[in-house]
C-alpha cells in the first residue's frame, strides 16, 4: 500500500443556508479545494462524494454523477461514486479516497461530502435523520435522534458521575471554539446556563445539547505522498484510516453507554499507525449531542469511562487543554450538514496540522478525525500529521 | 396632500392566554412566552368573523370624524380570512356604513399586507381625484392549526382608515415597496389552515422583506431612523419587530407604542395596522411614524406619515372611538375549550 497525502482543502459556510442550492454548495467546496491544491478538474482521477439523504432532502438521486457533472469533470469522463453511511458518509468518502489512492488504482482522488437539509421542514428534516437509525424496530416505535442519544445520556448519567453541568460544558467549549471558526453555523459565546435554561428537546439533552440542521460541503484532494511534493509544500499525510460498525439498533448494543465501533476504530486507527493516545495533539469528534462527545473522548481513549465530564468542566479539553477536542466548534457550533461533516473534520485537522487555523490554532504535529454514523453503526477514525 | 382622513380599530373581547394553549398540547409555556414575546391573544365572539370586524372598525373610523358616505368612492379589506370565497367582505362593509352603491370595492389578499395594500390603492386613487375618499381595512380572524406554531399567536382584530387628500390627520409623505417570490406561509385553496417554512419564514422571509421596503424608505427620503418619532412594524411575535427595529437602528422607545403583540397577538392583516392606530393613540401633531408591513409571499410595504394639526382639532375626534388600549383592557378569558368552540375547531355533527 501507498502512503497518503492531503493536499488541498476547502469548506463552504455552514448554516442556513437558504440562497445557496445543492449543487452550488459542493461546486463551491470542490472549487476551494483544487485551489487550495493548485490543480485544475481534469487532473482528477475520481471522485468520492458523501451524503446520506439527498433524495429526501432535495429529492436528487444519482449524486456521483451529478457531482461530477456540475463540478465540469462529465466531459472527462470522471468515474464518481457516492458513498453512504448516514451522518459518518463524509468520514467514509475520504476513506474510500484514501483506499484508491494507497491501493495504486487512482492518483489525483477528490473526497467531498455535502448536505442541504433545510429544503423541508424541521420534521421532515428529523424524519429523515430516524433513518440512520433501525426504522423496523426504532423510527417506527417513535425513536428520535435526540431520543435515543437522551437513552444514551440517561443511561450513562445513572452509571457514570456525570452532571448536567458537566454535560453543559460541552456546549460551552464548542460554541467558545465555533467563535474564532470564520464557516461556523454558530459564532457566539454561551454559558453554562444558556444550556441548562434552553428549551428541554428530549430528557436530559435540551436544544442546546444539539447540534443543529446545517446546509455545508467540504471537499479534500488526496494524493499518493510520494506525489505531494509536486502539488504543495506542506501536504498532510493520512497516518491510519479505520471503520467499524455495530447494530444498527440501540438496543442491541452490549453497552448502550459505549461505542464499541468507536472503541474498535480507535483501536484499529493507533495499531496501523503505530501511535498512541498521547501522540495526539487534537481530535475533531462526532458531537451530535453533548453526551455523544464525552463518550466520544472515553471510547477513544483519551480517558477512562466516566471521566469525560469532569475533564471537559475543567477544561482539558479546550484549545489549551490536555486534549483540544473539536477546535471548529464540533457539530454543535460549527454545524451538522450530516453527509459533509466528516470531510469537514478532515478539513479542520488538515488546517490545524499547517498552522492555518487562525483564532483557534492549537500547536499540533498530529490530530484524529471521528466520524459517527447512527447511534454508533457505522464509525471512521484517521489520524493524520505532519 | 394624501393623508389618513380619520382611523379605526376594533378588537374582540375575548382572550386565551398561552399558557392555556401550551397546556392543551404538553408544551413549555415560559419557553414559549419567552421565545414569542406574546402572553395572550384575542379570539373572536362566537358570531364574529372578519366582515364584523371589518365593519366595526370602519363605524369606529366614521365615529371620530364624519365622512360625507357618498364620497367615499372605494373600500377595500384586506384579509387572510374573508368568510367567502367568492363574494366581497368589502360590500359588506360598504353597505354597512351606507356607502353603497356608488363606490367600487374588492377584497384584497397578501398574507399579512394586504391591508396596507389597500392604503396605497387609495391613496393613488385620492391623489389622481378619482375618489374624494377610500377606505382601506385589513382584518383577520387569523388561522393556525391546532398544535401548530402559529395557533400560539394567531389572533382576530383590524383597523380601518379613511383616506383623504384635504384636512387630514396625518400625511402621507411617501410609500414604497418591496416584492419578490418567496414561498414562507401559504394556504391554498379549500385548506382550512396555512403551512409555513419554520425558520424559513425569518431570515428569507420576514427579515428580508422588512429591511428592504425600510431601507428603500430610508434612501427615498433621505431620512434615518432617528428622524423618526416612532415606528412601527408587522408583528407576527414581539421578537421579530424588535429585532428588525434593532437591525435597522430604531429604539425601543420609537417602537413601543405601536408594539401590541404582546398583548393582542398576530392579527395578521390587521397586525401593523393595529400598531399604526395605536401609535396614532398617542401622537402629537407634527412627529413622524415609520411603519413597514410585512405579508409573506412576500413583500412589505413602508410609509412615511407626519402626524398633522388636524389630529387634535375640532372636527376630528380621538375619544369617540376606543383606543387600541381601551380594546385591549378588561378582556374576557377562555379556557381551551372555549376558545376552540368560538374559533370553529369543533367540528359539529351536520
Amino acid at each position: 500500500m501507498r502512503d497518503v497525502a492531503v493536499i488541498g482543502i476547502g469548506c463552504t459556510e455552514f448554516g442556513e443556508r437558504w440562497s445557496t442550492s445543492f449543487r452550488d454548495l459542493f461546486v463551491t467546496a470542490g472549487s476551494l479545494a483544487l485551489e487550495d491544491a493548485g490543480i485544475s478538474g481534469e487532473k482528477i482521477d475520481a471522485l468520492y462524494v458523501g451524503n446520506m439523504s439527498a433524495g429526501r432532502f432535495v429529492e436528487q438521486e444519482h449524486i456521483g454523477a451529478l457531482i461530477a457533472d456540475f463540478a465540469g469533470l462529465a466531459s472527462n469522463n470522471v468515474p464518481s461514486t457516492r458513498v453512504e453511511a448516514a451522518c459518518a458518509s463524509g468520514g467514509l468518502a475520504f476513506r474510500q479516497a484514501v483506499i484508491a489512492v494507497a491501493s495504486g488504482m487512482e492518483d489525483i482522488v477528490v473526497a467531498a461530502g455535502v448536505e442541504k437539509m433545510t429544503d423541508v421542514g424541521t420534521g421532515a428534516s428529523v424524519d429523515m435523520l430516524a433513518s440512520a437509525a433501525d426504522r423496523e424496530w426504532e423510527g417506527f416505535t417513535g425513536a428520535t435522534f435526540p431520543g435515543l442519544y437522551a437513552m444514551i445520556a440517561n443511561d450513562y448519567m445513572n452509571r457514570y458521575p456525570l452532571t448536567r453541568e458537566q454535560l453543559a460544558a460541552v456546549a460551552v467549549k464548542n460554541h467558545e471554539n465555533g467563535a474564532n471558526n470564520p464557516i461556523a453555523q454558530f459564532r457566539n459565546r454561551i454559558t453554562i446556563d444558556t444550556v441548562l435554561n434552553s428549551t428541554m428537546v428530549a430528557d436530559p439533552l435540551r436544544l442546546f445539547d444539539c447540534s443543529p440542521i446545517t446546509d455545508g460541503a467540504a471537499a479534500v484532494v488526496v494524493v499518493p505522498l510520494e506525489r505531494a511534493r509536486e502539488f504543495t509544500d506542506s501536504p498532510v499525510r493520512v497516518l491510519a484510516s479505520a471503520q467499524a460498525s455495530d447494530t444498527i439498533a440501540l438496543h442491541d448494543r452490549r453497552d448502550i453507554s459505549t461505542l464499541d465501533a468507536t472503541v474498535a476504530a480507535g483501536k484499529r486507527a493507533f495499531a496501523r499507525s503505530g501511535l498512541t493516545n498521547r501522540d495526539i495533539d487534537l481530535v475533531e469528534v462526532h458531537d451530535c449531542f453533548t453526551i455523544a462527545e464525552i463518550c466520544a473522548i472515553e471510547d477513544l481513549g483519551f480517558c477512562k469511562k466516566g471521566e469525560a465530564g469532569r475533564l471537559t468542566a475543567e477544561g482539558a479539553t479546550a484549545l489549551n487543554g490536555d486534549i483540544p477536542v473539536n477546535p471548529s466548534g464540533g457539530l454543535k457550533a460549527c454545524g451538522h450538514p450530516v453527509g459533509a461533516t466528516g470531510v469537514k473534520q478532515i478539513c479542520e485537522v488538515v488546517s490545524q496540522l499547517r498552522g492555518e487555523a487562525t483564532g483557534r490554532q492549537v500547536d499540533a504535529e498530529v490530530g484524529m478525525t471521528h466520524n459517527v454514523g447512527g447511534t454508533g453503526a457505522t464509525v471512521v477514525v484517521h489520524i493524520l500529521g505532519v | 396632500m394624501v393623508g389618513i382622513y380619520s382611523y379605526g380599530v376594533y378588537i374582540p373581547r375575548h382572550r386565551i392566554k398561552i399558557p392555556e394553549i401550551a397546556r392543551v398540547w404538553g408544551a413549555n409555556a415560559s419557553d414559549l412566552t419567552r421565545g414569542l414575546g406574546v402572553f395572550e391573544k384575542s379570539v373572536p365572539d362566537l358570531d364574529e368573523d372578519t366582515a364584523t370586524i371589518a365593519v366595526e372598525a370602519a363605524r369606529a373610523a366614521l365615529r371620530r370624524r364624519t365622512v360625507d358616505t357618498e364620497a367615499i368612492g372605494a373600500i377595500y379589506v384586506g384579509s387572510e380570512s374573508h368568510p367567502y370565497a367568492v363574494k366581497p367582505t368589502a360590500c359588506t362593509v360598504g353597505e354597512a356604513i351606507g356607502a353603497t352603491p356608488n363606490m367600487t370595492a374588492a377584497d384584497y389578499e397578501f398574507a399579512c399586507k394586504a391591508g396596507t395594500a389597500g392604503i396605497q390603492t387609495c391613496m393613488g386613487m385620492v391623489k389622481s381625484g378619482m375618489i374624494p375618499f377610500g377606505i382601506a381595512i385589513g382584518a383577520d380572524v387569523a388561522q393556525g392549526a391546532p398544535g401548530d406554531a402559529l395557533e400560539y399567536t394567531a389572533a382576530a382584530g383590524g383597523a380601518a382608515f379613511v383616506i383623504g387628500n384635504d384636512d387630514v390627520i396625518a400625511e402621507l409623505n411617501h410609500t414604497c415597496s418591496f416584492t419578490t417570490d418567496t414561498p414562507d406561509f401559504w394556504r391554498r385553496e379549500g385548506q382550512n389552515y396555512p403551512r409555513h417554512g419554520g425558520r424559513f419564514t425569518g431570515d428569507p422571509g420576514y427579515f428580508k422583506h422588512v429591511q428592504g421596503a425600510a431601507q428603500l424608505m430610508l434612501d427615498a427620503m433621505k431620512t434615518e431612523p432617528k428622524d423618526y418619532d416612532y415606528a412601527v412594524f408587522h408583528q407576527p411575535n414581539a421578537k421579530f419587530p424588535q429585532r428588525v427595529a434593532k437591525l435597522l437602528g430604531f429604539t425601543d422607545a420609537q417602537i413601543r407604542p405601536g408594539l401590541v403583540v404582546p398583548r393582542l397577538g398576530n392579527t395578521y392583516s390587521g397586525s401593523s395596522m393595529i400598531g399604526l392606530a395605536a401609535t396614532l393613540d398617542v401622537a402629537k401633531p407634527g412627529e413622524r411614524i415609520f411603519v413597514t408591513s410585512f405579508g409573506s409571499g412576500a413583500g412589505s410595504d413602508a410609509f412615511d406619515i407626519t402626524v398633522t394639526d388636524a389630529i387634535e382639532s375640532a372636527g376630528f375626534s380621538r375619544a369617540a372611538a376606543p383606543s387600541v388600549e381601551k380594546l385591549l383592557a378588561n378582556p374576557i378569558y377562555l379556557d381551551y375549550a372555549l376558545y376552540a368552540k368560538h374559533k370553529g375547531k369543533i367540528v359539529m355533527q351536520r
